[in-house]
């Protein structure tokens, strides 16, 4: 091999940036880490099935935030009839009716974001309830 | 028929991975590790074939005034005439398609004028595509590793930048689908370019754009688990893999699609990669006159040249009659 | 000339749109004019290369040894390993396109092959059934075929219908190098004897005599001796040319054209003025009397014996160091391949002018320097009186010739000198200068009188920027600074923009010259009479 040291070193770099995942993962000590959701222990029941929520939630929460604040229109609409949920309208709310029951954000939806490192803009304007306050 | 066959081959490859789901095992375990195996092997093995052949001439391209009198001023960048500037004009090259950028069209006006136009297009897309490309894989180290870099979230809010959508639509998702949209079709109608095309030259373009339309779709429309599918990937990336229970199919189909690009690079003509560090009339200096190249098989032409004694010999006679000195008098 | 077909016709034929049958199944057609004749095997006896003999491209029988495909392959194979450029180039490409309308030929003939990526596919096509895995297994398919006569017909016309001039080297992202794939197929097919007399018999004569010509020691100093008499009657000065002086400072090589041929001729005068008006301790040798060196468009090992004696004689003299002439594929191989080849030079000191005191740093290990280094140094020092008025007959405009601009990177010297030497310049279009310039058409081993078709094609490029300044400027002189483009850009001239002539840099310097006890230098080297001051 001809210009051994300098092609030995590209190999050596190109090796490790397209194994560098691989490096993280096993110095990293954290491939076990998962994320692990507390789900609301006096509630059985969300506004959509889990699997649906589980993939879709922001496209809910997104047309939910259109319907409130461009459409001042609060509560869920079905065939123009209000929606009921555990009893009342159901308001389209993050705060009000998604964070009642998941009141603890770093619990629940840090848990999936932070893992994906998602970072949604939910709280640049909403206020996260306050934890610990059970 | 290059065309047909690669889309024929595109087809097959897609549908084998769209049913990839009956098998999470192998599809979503096997054959990426046996994919990484080969991309990482098959690049190594074929930059040592590449290394095993010597240099044996400094045939620097220069594009730019050389360096001779310091009141001439050089073009440091496009004729390099030391280390340092050499290691620019390549960062240029690699970073910026620099010779590339240099293209023009040619065309024949008034049936017999030649006229030459600036014609940025190509270089425009090709640099959108591998930017974007560059940038879509740095990003999906956010499947990759546990914990995520940092750079992860500073990408992907430089690439979300225009906050539109939910989930935020990416600058680079975009803009590879515009670019390989338009590399495809300039092979497909530009008949200069299609004349020279062949099925290799379609066939990587279809993949990639089946990669980035099915990662799309999985980011807006098809959602599937991203949990599951980072448990997988941070698991085969550990060397601790976890068998999936099952696979979505568009995301088998995905990382199919993955794995072929993988296995298909080092065997074609994606190897330009790692390629274009190699390519001596780039990454040498034009410093040949002031520093000797050496050719490690230089000895071995076998031919020998006309001595000046030789030469001699055949013309001493007219040579002496011309009064030219000569070396050996006349016997 | 006996070609017949008008320039406009020419022009207005040329169709740049592929046709529609597949390149891979469009066998190449020897059509007249647009090819060259074989070598003739005395020519290749003499300089014992493989197979000798008589034969030529339009036979149906090539008269091939039997097992030349076997040989080809073993040469392409060696090749391989020894050149990772080779290598590289046919790995890498990755047909974007960029090199299609960037060569001269294919702008002139419009035939698809002669796009570099094409060119260049004729031989990766064949690397790819036999060295690459998918060649192997899907042939055809991926781009991949078998080394037939047919192939081998199509390498040989296209291989000799590039002009190594490396214009579509600088656009391509890769910066793989036609001129180096052509390069190595010319020496592969060499091994099987097909090769081009043109190419050939003048390496052989340079073998023996020093140079392509032929001209033995006494034509040398004739010519001399004739060039001595011209300049004193222009000048009204004698000057000394020192021929084989052993002991002199510098030894002065240029291309063997420069002692005949026209305009060649008077660029030779200007240099014997200028050397004369400095006082220059110079030889000029009869052995080593060729810089060109056709040796380097048909194998390196050529290449290395021809270009051998420029430092065997410099050793032999005892010379200081090197000047060389203006000439364009010579300095491609000075630059960058002697020093490789032949060196080290450790016989040899830097250079350093004699009149100026610079160091020549940037040939500090080759020992040589372009002439027009030299010159562009001397001028910048105010060593030398120059009347630019004296060129006042001439509108100039400038060709950089393809190999000291691609492969070397003179740009700016031959400039400086032509804007201090005369009064009307003029740049051709950007695109067709500079390390953009276009061939001649006629470069490496091509112009001859029976490829006179394929010239004027390749030369088009070229001649139509030299219409735009004639039109544009009034332009009426081309200047350049290579020997095949003064031996072949004034037949393309005179078919494509008639009016303008062709002249070498050092002519004009030798004009412009302000000599010591001079006549009243009323014409210029040529003999045409100069404008006067007072008609001004």
């Amino acid at each position: 091999m001809y210009d051994a040291p300098k092609v030995i070193l590209g190999i050596i770099v190109f090796l490790l940036l397209f194994t560098s995942p691989l490096w993280i993962n096993i110095f990293g000590g954290q491939t076990s880490v998962k994320p692990n959701i507390q789900l609301p222990k006096d509630a059985n029941e969300c506004v959509y099935p889990t699997e649906y929520m589980k993939n879709y939630h922001m496209d809910l929460l997104n047309d939910w935030r259109d319907k409130v604040v461009r459409d001042n229109q609060r509560f869920l609409l079905k065939n123009g009839n209000f929606v009921d949920f555990r009893g009342k309208k159901m308001e389209m709310s993050l705060s009000h009716t998604c964070m009642k029951c998941h009141n603890n954000k770093s619990q629940f939806c840090d848990q999936c974001h932070n893992y994906l490192s998602v970072n949604p803009y939910c709280w640049d304007c909403h206020v996260a309830p306050k934890e610990g306050m059970k | 028929m290059g065309l047909f066959f690669s889309i024929v081959a595109f087809f097959i490859v897609a549908l084998i991975g769209y049913l990839g789901y009956f098998s999470p095992m192998i599809f979503g375990v096997v054959i990426p590790y046996l994919a990484l195996a080969i991309f990482l092997l098959g690049i190594v093995v074929r930059i040592i074939k590449w290394a095993k052949s010597p240099v044996p001439f400094r045939i620097t391209t220069t594009a730019g005034q050389q360096k001779t009198m310091p009141w001439i001023r050089r073009n440091r960048f496009d004729n390099p005439s030391n280390a340092w500037e050499t290691i620019v004009r390549m960062l240029l090259e690699i970073l910026f398609f620099r010779s590339l950028f240099r293209n023009t069209k040619a065309s024949i006006k008034d049936g017999k004028k030649l006229v030459y136009g600036s014609e940025k297009w190509l270089w425009l897309f090709a640099i959108l595509f591998h930017w974007s490309f560059l940038i879509i894989v740095l990003r999906h180290f956010r499947f990759f590793s546990q914990p995520t870099p940092n750079f992860v979230s500073l990408l992907q809010s430089i690439d979300g930048f225009f906050q539109v959508g939910v989930p935020i639509i990416y600058i680079t998702n975009v803009a590879i689908v515009v670019a390989l949209t338009y590399l495809f079709l300039r092979r497909v109608i530009n008949q200069k370019i299609k004349y020279i095309s062949l099925s290799s030259d379609y066939f990587p373009l279809l993949l990639i754009f089946g990669i980035a339309i099915t990662g799309i779709l999985m980011r807006y429309f098809f959602k599937v688990d991203l949990v599951q599918i980072k448990e997988l990937a941070v698991g085969i990336l550990s060397f601790n893999p976890v068998i999936p229970e099952a696979l979505h199919p568009l995301f088998s189909l995905h990382l199919f699609l993955v794995s072929v690009l993988l296995i298909y690079f080092p065997m074609s003509k994606l190897v330009h990669m790692p390629g274009i560090f190699f390519s001596p009339t780039r990454n040498l200096a034009n410093d040949n006159r002031e520093k000797r190249h050496i050719n490690p098989w230089n000895n071995e032409f076998k031919m020998h040249y006309h001595t000046y004694e030789e030469y001699e010999d055949e013309f001493r006679e007219v040579m002496k009659n011309v009064n030219l000195p000569l070396e050996k008098e006349e016997k | 000339m006996a070609f017949k077909i008008k320039p406009e016709e020419l022009a207005s034929e040329i169709n740049h749109k592929p046709p529609k049958v597949n390149w891979i199944d469009n066998p190449v057609e020897f059509r007249k004019g647009t090819y060259n004749h074989a070598a003739v095997p005395d020519s290749i006896e003499y300089i014992n290369q493989p197979y000798p003999r008589k034969w030529q491209p339009y036979e149906e029988d090539w008269k091939l040894p039997q097992d030349w495909q076997k040989i080809v392959m073993e040469g392409l194979r060696e090749r391989i390993n020894k050149f990772r450029s080779l290598k590289l180039f046919m790995d890498i490409c990755v047909r974007c396109g960029a090199c299609a309308d960037k060569c001269h030929f294919f702008l002139g003939s419009g035939d698809p092959k002669n796009m570099p990526v094409l060119r260049a596919e004729l031989l990766r096509s064949v690397y790819r059934r036999d060295f690459t895995l998918a060649g192997k297994l899907m042939g055809k398919m991926v781009g991949a075929r078998e080394l037939t006569f047919p192939v081998l017909k199509e390498w040989f016309y296209y291989f000799y219908q590039c002009t190594q001039c490396r214009r579509c080297s600088v656009f391509c992202p890769y910066g793989i190098d036609t001129a180096e794939i052509t390069f190595i197929a010319r020496e592969i097919m060499n091994l099987i004897g097909v090769n081009i007399d043109w190419v050939m018999t003048p390496v052989k004569n340079s073998h023996r005599t020093g140079n392509h010509l032929g001209i033995q020691p006494h034509g040398v100093l004739d010519s001399i001796e004739f060039a001595i008499d011209d300049l004193e009657e222009r000048t009204g000065i004698r000057v000394e040319v020192p021929l084989n002086k052993k002991g002199a400072e510098i030894l002065f090589v240029t291309p063997s054209a420069d002692y005949f041929g026209e305009p060649h001729y008077f660029t030779l005068l200007g240099y014997f003025a200028l050397f004369h008006e400095i006082g220059l301790d110079y030889t000029m040798s009869t052995y080593a009397s060729e810089g060109g060196n056709f040796g380097s468009f048909v194998s390196h090992e050529l290449m290395k014996v021809l270009n051998a004696k420029i430092y065997a004689e410099a050793k032999r003299l005892k010379v200081k160091w090197i000047i060389g002439g203006e000439c364009g594929h010579m300095w491609r191989v000075l630059h960058q391949y002697m020093d490789t080849l032949n060196g080290p030079a450790d016989f040899l000191e830097v250079p350093v002018s004699p009149i100026t005191g610079t160091r020549f740093e940037n040939a500090k290990s080759t020992k040589m320097i372009h002439i027009a280094e030299f010159t562009a140094d001397l001028i910048r020092n105010n060593k030398i009186k120059l009347d630019p008025s004296r060129n006042d007959h001439w509108r100039a405009t400038y060709h950089d010739s393809c190999n000291p601009s691609r492969g070397m990177g003179l740009l700016e010297e031959p400039r400086y000198i032509i804007k201090n030497v005369m009064n009307h310049f003029t740049e051709m279009p950007d695109n067709t200068i500079r390390e953009q310039t276009f061939c001649c058409g006629s470069g490496a081993g091509l112009g001859t009188e029976e490829n006179f078709e394929m010239r004027l094609r390749g030369g088009f490029p070229r001649a139509n920027a030299v219409d735009f300044v004639h039109k544009q400027n009034d332009v009426n002189l081309l200047l350049c600074m290579c020997a095949i483009d003064k031996a072949t850009l004034p037949p393309l001239l005179e078919y494509w923009v008639p009016g303008v002539e062709v002249a070498g840099v050092h002519e004009m310097v030798g004009n412009a010259l302000i000599m010591k006890g001079e006549n009243d230098r009323s014409t210029d080297l040529r003999g045409n009479p100069t404008i006067k001051k007072e008609e001004i």
